[in-house]
């Protein structure tokens, strides 16, 4: 049982290494590899899950205060997490291939964008708005019922298509959503086209801590209820239901199965953890425009899933954290850390890498480097890192 | 429990972080009294890499150029170039790592007025000064931070100088706007219908696009109109196929852009179609400021290709950020950030390539220079030919304007 | 609302119109022909279509280097560049097939598509890190033959430019030339057959792997082709610019029941007309509340309410299904 004080050693060594140096980004991904550590390798139940709560609740804020751009990049992964699990349910269990799934971020993040900015004055008219910043609160589960209901908006046309077609559907829904974003600012401004909406108020916060700590534990806070309530979907009859759809919509209807009911269910579901996760995103961006909600996004949080393994919790949580630190951290830091040798004026081999031409710097790359691993591991993973067993029978080789 | 994952992530993992080394910032040799690192923040990837791209080289040049008071005072001067994606929350993200980098002490960024604006809160935190060589909107500049700057001009006003060229020297009657669907060119293009409203000019129609090739059908309904003038708030790589296509189709009306038009590039792609037609900038032609002439030449020597929309306000941006940064650290020690964004807002740089530069009390240049110029000739490589039809010089309006909706 | 302008204007619209469903169709050939034979959508087929374009392109610029542009007769020139860049794509094409999909026949169709995203992602990269270094710049501007905008002004609302005549010559051309290949001869009974049950094929003694890359090499040369004429129609490119022609492509294949050849033929010339009548009337007609903007969504709407009725597209097996 030496994994334990493994562990231990691990996570405490990975965190005084980031405290000393803060700016290094090969020391927050040990961090962060000794949280996987801690999240998989076999030790008792109460030592695993009393390390990630120290991690996550005390060590992270921590090294966010001697860096805030980790903090930064702790929040997005939480919001992206949020979005691969919502899209896990669409996706993973129902089988339904969903390509728009950013328009329900969109419409939960325009939600409190709209009421809690002065724009709401330019659509209602008069002085009220915006709404006090204790709205806030309301308005996550506003924005998780409007996602919700335009989840079954979408669900209602697509009922009875399949596979390709229901993707392509998606894909125009998402779209159509981006394309309304961006020209809905006539003949009534309701988002303000591309100009985007600002400034949107920040809640206030509990013991005024401040907005980089609150909007990571809130985070934090929604990505725990999304894995609760997944975890108990997955496990009841609605779960299973999905399931059944997911391999045979023929076999599942003869047992019953209402295919109508649990279809617009998964959409609802998996579109309401978007919304919530919407509302926190525009109040942490305070500026939110048609831009965060493209096409490419929604392609992303696809890739975070399968990657990290359909229909699978932890596959999902792993799959957005590795695309997001990637884009977030390794490519960048990849890029800056060139740039610093080009500064310092290192040669290899003697060829100067300040004569490098500037079209190879690696930041502008990342799409290539993205579309690389994905297809590499399509070919040599394609069960994803962590898949839910059954997919890993049926995939593995 | 399936080890294998772990091994696997973790060696992924891992590779990537061998391969994303340290930022081991000891790397860089250090001058004797510290590293100063001035940072641009514009797109370098994606549809708008051109024009972030010239602005990370514009700064790039004033840096390498005019670098040596710092040098000698014994800092190393670096450039350190971010990629914002054009997108608001790789923006903000940069912005902290930003932050959180000490030897950073300016910024000169952005291209997108929808990526500056949230981004400048994050460096209000800290007080780092933004000096923005692109962005044009109204809002960046009118919340009055202390620490966020601007060379180029402002939406509110470029428009109006349009309006005002378009009513007063080219007579027109009418005129058919077309945009595109961004913060900027919907910007200028809605200042600019409403000054013309104002005018008197007809506008017959007011049309955004976001497309890159195929405007036929919205040339059609143009052509059926027959407009004295076209007016497109944009930039010039939408503008020139627009352009071109225009022409083609046998429209006659004459064309009229804000400074996103002002890139060689522009006739490379349009050739022919926009000889004759004019623009507003707030960066004077080579041919008739000396300076330009050999801020076009220096840049061309450097980096192969002339400059874009914009590098020369990231240039100018940069010589006053070095400056600033200067003025601040006439102490003897390594300036604060803060003394460098009020050193920064008191500075005057009366020979930039863009004119002359002196910021206001909210950071607007106090007498933006605008030029409307006109196209002498169709060869890109004589861009800097173009000829000065009129100079206003306009103060940033004091209080916000917004056009009523 | 000024109905003379409206009707006024109506026939060049059409044109437009046609020009831009021809393009679409072409495109979306390559999209519906692989997945007729796989079942499989190709994500990275915008690509491969823009890597035509850019062979294209790059033909184009060093003949005039060499001074030869002017010098040689002009549909000469032009069916150079249109065979270059048909042979780059297919070859592409196949290329991709090899890599990226073969490995991946028989797993759950989610992969490869995946797989497909990464591909494309990867190769618009690439377009551009090799026209930086090649040319210092990858927005790229197709040389102007002068003879090919010499327009005919057929009436005061309506003209035709050469330039317009080639691309719906060409466009024609590939049409009747992939019609023929795959319903006369007997590599197009083959992929017809494989198409039909890849089972049953291969036990009559089809090599299947041969003709899906064959499938893929003819898709993607007809996305070449549509790759060249896209540049010579309006002049413009870059890495990025075949993703939205591309997906609208794609629309268009679906629109018309993918895997079915005349079907994307059909989709890509509605889907072609609907947004050309859509940019030009939409803000006439609505005193300017919508305009041309919506024209991309419009096509997606109608896409949706087309599917609601006919599930598997215009020209698709009309199935009654039950929710």
């Amino acid at each position: 049982m030496i994994r334990s004080p493994i562990a231990v050693a691990l996570v405490g060594l990975s965190a005084l290494a980031v405290a000393t140096f803060p700016r290094s980004v090969l020391v927050f991904l040990f961090f962060q590899g000794s949280l996987l550590y801690v999240f998989k390798a076999r030790m008792p139940e109460p030592l695993r899950w009393g390390l990630l709560a120290v991690s996550l609740l005390v060590l992270m804020p921590t090294i966010g205060y001697f860096n805030s751009y980790y903090l930064e990049v702790a929040t997005q992964v939480g919001i992206f997490v949020a979005l691969a699990l919502g899209l896990n349910i669409v996706v993973g269990l129902a089988g339904l291939l969903d390509l728009g799934y950013v328009a329900f971020f969109a419409v939960g993040a325009y939600s409190w964008a709209i009421f809690g900015s002065p724009h709401a004055n330019i659509i209602f008219g008069g002085e009220s708005f915006p709404l006090a910043g204790w709205w806030f609160y309301v308005f996550l589960f506003v924005g998780l019922g409007t996602a919700a209901i335009t989840g079954i908006l979408l669900g209602l046309p697509v009922l009875r298509l399949h596979g390709d077609y229901l993707a392509i559907v998606t894909l125009g829904f998402g779209e159509v959503i981006r394309v309304l974003a961006n020209n809905l600012d006539k003949p009534i401004n309701l988002t303000n086209g591309p100009k985007g909406i600002t400034p949107i108020l920040r809640p206030p916060t509990p013991f005024g801590i401040p907005y980089g700590e609150f909007f990571y534990f809130l985070a934090l806070l929604i990505v725990v209820a999304v894995i609760v309530v997944n975890r108990r979907l997955e496990d009841s009859h609605i779960g299973r239901a999905w399931e059944a759809i997911r391999e045979d919509e023929l076999a599942a209807r003869a047992m019953g199965v209402s295919l109508v009911r649990m279809k617009l269910m998964a959409f609802a579901c998996g579109a309401s953890f978007a919304g919530v996760m919407g509302v926190l995103f525009s109040a942490k961006q305070v500026f939110i425009n048609p831009e965060s909600f493209t096409f490419l996004e929604s392609i992303g949080v696809l890739a975070m899933v399968i990657l990290g393994g359909m229909g699978s919790i932890p596959g999902a949580i792993v799959g957005a954290t590795v695309v997001t630190v990637l884009n977030l951290q390794v490519l960048k830091g990849f890029s800056l850390w060139l740039n610093e040798l080009k500064n310092a004026g290192v040669t290899i081999l003697g060829f100067s890498l300040a004569d490098l031409p500037t079209q190879f710097e690696p930041a502008k790359y990342e799409r290539m480097v993205f579309g690389i691993i994905l297809v590499l591991m399509m070919i040599f993973r394609p069960q994803g890192i962590f898949p839910a067993r059954r997919r890993q029978r049926e995939l593995a080789h | 429990m399936i080890r294998n994952p772990v091994r696997l992530t973790l060696s992924l993992l891992a590779a990537l972080a061998l391969v994303a080394l340290p930022a081991a910032s000891h790397l860089a040799a250090q001058g004797s009294k510290g590293a100063i690192k001035i940072a641009t923040q514009s797109p370098l990837s994606g549809g708008q890499a051109a024009l972030g791209e010239g602005i990370k080289l514009g700064a790039q040049l004033a840096i390498e150029k005019w670098r040596g008071n710092l040098t000698k005072m014994g800092y190393k001067v670096d450039l350190v170039p971010f990629d914002d994606q054009a997108k608001p929350d790789v923006g903000v993200a940069n912005a902290k790592n930003i932050i959180a980098d000490k030897d950073i002490l300016a910024v000169i960024g952005h291209l997108n007025s929808g990526v500056a604006i949230p981004s400048s809160e994050v460096y209000k935190e800290v007080n780092v000064v933004m000096i923005s060589p692109a962005n044009t909107n109204p809002v960046v500049t009118d919340r009055g931070y202390p620490n966020v700057n601007r060379v180029c001009g402002r939406d509110d006003v470029q428009g109006v100088v349009g309006s005002e060229f378009a009513n007063g020297t080219m007579k027109a009657k009418s005129v058919y706007i077309i945009h595109d669907k961004t913060q900027y060119g919907q910007g200028v293009a809605e200042f600019f219908k409403a000054d013309a409203e104002k005018k008197g000019i007809k506008v017959l129609g007011f049309e955004g696009t976001e497309e890159k090739s195929n405007f036929d059908p919205i040339i059609t309904p143009i052509k059926a109109k027959n407009p004295n003038v076209i007016y497109f708030g944009g930039i010039y790589d939408q503008a020139a196929p627009f352009f071109k296509q225009t022409r083609e189709k046998g429209v006659k009306s004459k064309f009229l852009g804000p400074d996103g038009m002002d890139s060689s590039d522009l006739t490379k792609i349009a050739g022919k179609a926009v000889v004759g037609m004019y623009y507003t900038s707030a960066a004077g032609p080579a041919s008739e400021l000396p300076r330009a002439k050999a801020f076009v030449e220096e840049f061309k020597k450097k980096f192969g290709k002339n400059p874009e929309p914009y590098a020369a306000e990231a240039y100018d941006a940069a010589t006053i950020a070095l400056k600033g940064i200067e003025a601040a650290a006439k102490g003897g020690k390594m300036p604060s950030r803060e003394d460098v964004a009020t050193a920064v807002r008191k500075t005057k740089l009366p020979n930039g390539i863009t004119g002359d530069i002196e910021f206001d009390g909210k950071g607007d240049r106090k007498k933006a220079l605008y030029f409307v110029l006109q196209v002498a000739s169709d060869d890109p490589g004589k861009w800097g030919n173009n000829k000065i039809v009129k100079q206003l010089a306009i103060a940033a309006p004091a209080a916000p304007v917004a056009p009523k909706k | 609302m000024d109905v003379e302008l409206l009707i006024g204007i109506f026939p060049q619209v059409l044109l437009d119109g046609i020009i831009l469903g021809f393009m679409y169709a072409l495109i979306a050939l390559g999209y519906t022909m692989v997945y007729g034979v796989l079942e499989f959508i190709n994500f990275a087929h915008s690509e491969i279509f823009i890597f035509g374009a850019f062979v294209g392109v790059e033909v184009l610029l060093g003949l005039k280097s060499i001074g030869l542009l002017d010098g040689l007769p002009w549909p000469l020139v032009l069916v150079l560049v249109l065979v270059a860049g048909m042979a780059a794509s297919g070859l592409l094409a196949v290329t991709v097939e090899r890599v990226a999909y073969r490995p991946l026949r028989g797993a759950p169709r989610l992969i490869p598509l995946i797989s497909a995203i990464g591909i494309s992602f990867f190769l618009q990269d690439l377009i551009r890190l090799v026209e930086s270094l090649w040319r210092n710049a990858f927005n790229l501007v197709y040389p102007t033959m002068d003879v090919l905008n010499l327009r005919f002004e057929l009436s005061e609302t309506i003209d035709v430019s050469v330039k317009s005549l080639v691309v719906i010559g060409g466009a024609l051309l590939m049409l009747w030339a992939l019609h023929l290949i795959v319903n006369r001869t007997k590599v197009g009974t083959a992929i017809r057959a494989v198409a039909e049950d890849q089972a049953a094929a291969s036990l009559m003694g089809i090599d299947v792997n041969r003709i899906i890359s064959l499938t893929f090499l003819i898709g993607g040369a007809m996305g070449g082709a549509a790759g060249v004429l896209f540049g010579v129609q309006y002049g413009l490119i870059n890495p990025y610019s075949g993703f939205i022609p591309g997906l609208k492509a794609f629309t268009a294949a679906v629109l018309g029941g993918i895997g079915n050849i005349p079907g994307a033929m059909v989709g890509g010339l509605v889907l072609g007309l609907l947004e050309a009548f859509a940019a030009a009337y939409l803000s006439l007609l609505t005193g300017g509340a919508f305009g041309a903007e919506y024209k991309d969504i419009l096509a997606f709407s109608i896409l949706i309410l087309i599917l609601i009725f006919r599930p598997k597209g215009l020209l698709g097996e009309v199935v009654r299904e039950r929710a």
